[in-house]
């Protein structure tokens, strides 16, 4: 795409995106009204806004918040390690694949947020639950595109590098690891948004911190406009993560061909 | 005579039949030996076990049966005698330019300084010095097959190994990369094993044309290529004799007897009449 045309498309489609917004927006405002929607239902955006500002001044907004959002980064930043190491093991032990790819299977499938009770069963009502719910879920993607990357790592490169005389550790340091990247930061840009799953079941099954807390105390209030205002900030700290990949993907990818690294 | 500096000796190469049992005989008995300097070809019908014998000389394949010698060594495994270069230009694509040039250094604990200088020194003499700090992607076929010919010959081997390596290119960007080849090999006083798909590519490199049978891989025959200029091979295009070596290989090859070069029946029948 030229440079030009890049540019038309990213200036029409801010436009487009602007004015999706405002319409959005003012249907969310006005549209419960107009159909009759009680707003035990769907609270118009004011009750929203008005329903943050006293959350955040009575309900501790801010540090619900941010016990989420430290849960959602020690669950992504362990479960990311794990599952690249993990993978990167896996994927120079073709006999170690064998034998374990039943259990890897076998976990792969079990919905992880169902081991939520059980952890807290295990560590009581602390954070670390919440953070094992998120590591587990973490894990799964980054290791799968770190195993299947090192696979697919081209035989001729790592011929190149015997021909020069490489040792195992350089062509694990110089090809297989560099090569993995670009598949593991795939599996990174999942992870980040899974995280934060992990962590808000962990919360709603118990304890008393954290925006998974603020969304059970608000149902149990029938406070929909409290649910609405913790929703909103659970996206925002999965955004918030998301975005943090993207930008170090950016980094370390910077020899990519410059591909339009949308969202 | 000569010093030897490449040579096979009754090499012969099974591989496992992927069905199961029984093995397939890829190459049987080959010996050929390349002296100092010189620059021969191979040529032969597809799986006739070319590229199999290259990876023997690398040392990247044990051969079945016989050896492969390199300045008189037995080849047991890849050594620092031989660098090989093939069609894909095997680049790092997370490496700029000259850091891929200087890879096969880095990876043999060549100190930072001398890396760097000669890969400049050879980024000079290939006109990719203002591409030094470029990423492969940001350059043509040509420029990164040039690049890979330069990281060949960073690590300064006494034999090239060449397999196809420039198959994957346009016919003109083909042309200039050749006589970059010849100038370079000659200039440098290296030798080199070239296998190839192009009869005329092969005679206008070449000293010598050595021809494989279909599987099980043999030498059938050797040509000398005794014509001038082996470091201008666009002067060598040009020679009135060109065409006669290129008719001697393709009927070593059996190409043209059935319609279809060596790869069995099928040519459409002919039309019948209107």
């Amino acid at each position: 795409m030229s440079d030009a045309a890049r540019r038309t498309l990213v200036r029409r489609g801010t436009v487009a995106s602007v004015v999706l917004l405002v319409i959005f927006l003012a249907a969310w405002e006005w549209g419960p009204g107009l159909l009759g929607v009680p707003h035990f239902i769907i609270p118009p955006l004011s009750l929203v806004a008005e329903e943050f500002v006293r959350m955040w001044q009575v309900n501790h907004l801010l540090m619900h918040t941010a016990v989420t959002a430290g849960e959602v980064v020690a669950g992504f930043v362990i479960g990311s390690l794990l599952g690249a190491l993990i993978g990167y093991l896996l994927g120079m032990s073709p006999t170690a694949e064998f034998a374990l790819s039943p259990y890897i299977l076998a976990l792969q499938i079990a919905p992880k947020v169902a081991f939520a009770p059980l952890f807290i069963l295990w560590m009581g009502f602390t954070v670390y639950p919440k953070i094992l719910v998120a590591v587990l879920i973490v894990f799964f993607p980054v290791m799968i595109n770190v195993l299947t990357a090192v696979r697919t790592v081209d035989p001729d490169l790592v011929n190149l590098a015997r021909s020069f005389k490489a040792s195992r550790a350089q062509i694990f340091w110089k090809i297989e690891f560099p090569s993995s990247m670009p598949p593991m930061f795939a599996g990174l840009r999942i992870g980040s948004t899974l995280a934060v799953v992990g962590v808000v079941v962990g919360e709603l099954v118990g304890g008393n911190r954290g925006l998974g807390y603020l969304l059970s105390f608000g149902e149990g209030q029938a406070n929909t406009p409290m649910v609405f205002v913790t929703i909103l900030m659970l996206t925002l700290v999965g955004s918030v993560a998301y975005l943090a990949v993207i930008l170090i993907e950016r980094r370390v990818l910077h020899y990519l061909p410059s591909r339009s690294i949308g969202f | 005579m000569p010093q030897t500096r490449l040579e096979y000796r009754n090499v012969t190469m099974r591989f496992p039949e992927s069905s199961g049992a029984g093995s397939l005989t890829a190459i049987r008995e080959v010996s050929f030996s390349i002296a100092d300097r010189e620059v021969v070809s191979l040529i032969g019908p597809s799986g006739c076990g070319k590229s199999t014998l290259l990876n023997i000389g690398a040392g990247l394949y044990a051969a079945s049966e016989g050896d492969a010698f390199v300045d008189s060594e037995r080849v047991e495994g890849p050594n620092a005698h031989v660098a090989f270069m093939l069609q894909k230009d095997l680049l790092l694509p997370w490496r700029s330019i000259a850091e891929n040039v200087m890879f096969g250094l880095e990876i043999q604990g060549c100190d930072r300084a001398e890396r760097h200088r000669r890969a400049q020194a050879l980024l000079e003499s290939f006109g990719l010095k203002d591409f030094a700090g470029h990423y492969p992607h940001q350059l043509s076929g040509g420029m990164r097959q040039r690049a890979a010919l330069a990281r060949t010959l960073a690590v300064d081997p006494s034999v090239l190994l060449l397999d196809e390596p420039f198959s994957a290119v346009d016919a003109q960007t083909r042309i200039v990369l050749q006589r970059d080849l010849a100038q370079t090999l000659m200039r440098a006083g290296k030798t080199a094993l070239l296998i190839t798909h192009d009869l005329a590519e092969a005679v206008i490199l070449s000293d010598r044309v050595l021809v494989m049978s279909r599987r099980p891989g043999r030498i059938i025959d050797e040509i000398n290529v005794e014509l001038p200029d082996r470091d201008d091979p666009i002067a060598r295009r040009g020679h009135p004799k060109l065409g006669d070596y290129v008719a001697r290989l393709m009927q070593k090859l059996d190409i043209g007897s059935d319609g279809l070069g060596s790869d069995g029946p099928g040519a459409t029948a002919p039309a019948g009449a209107a």
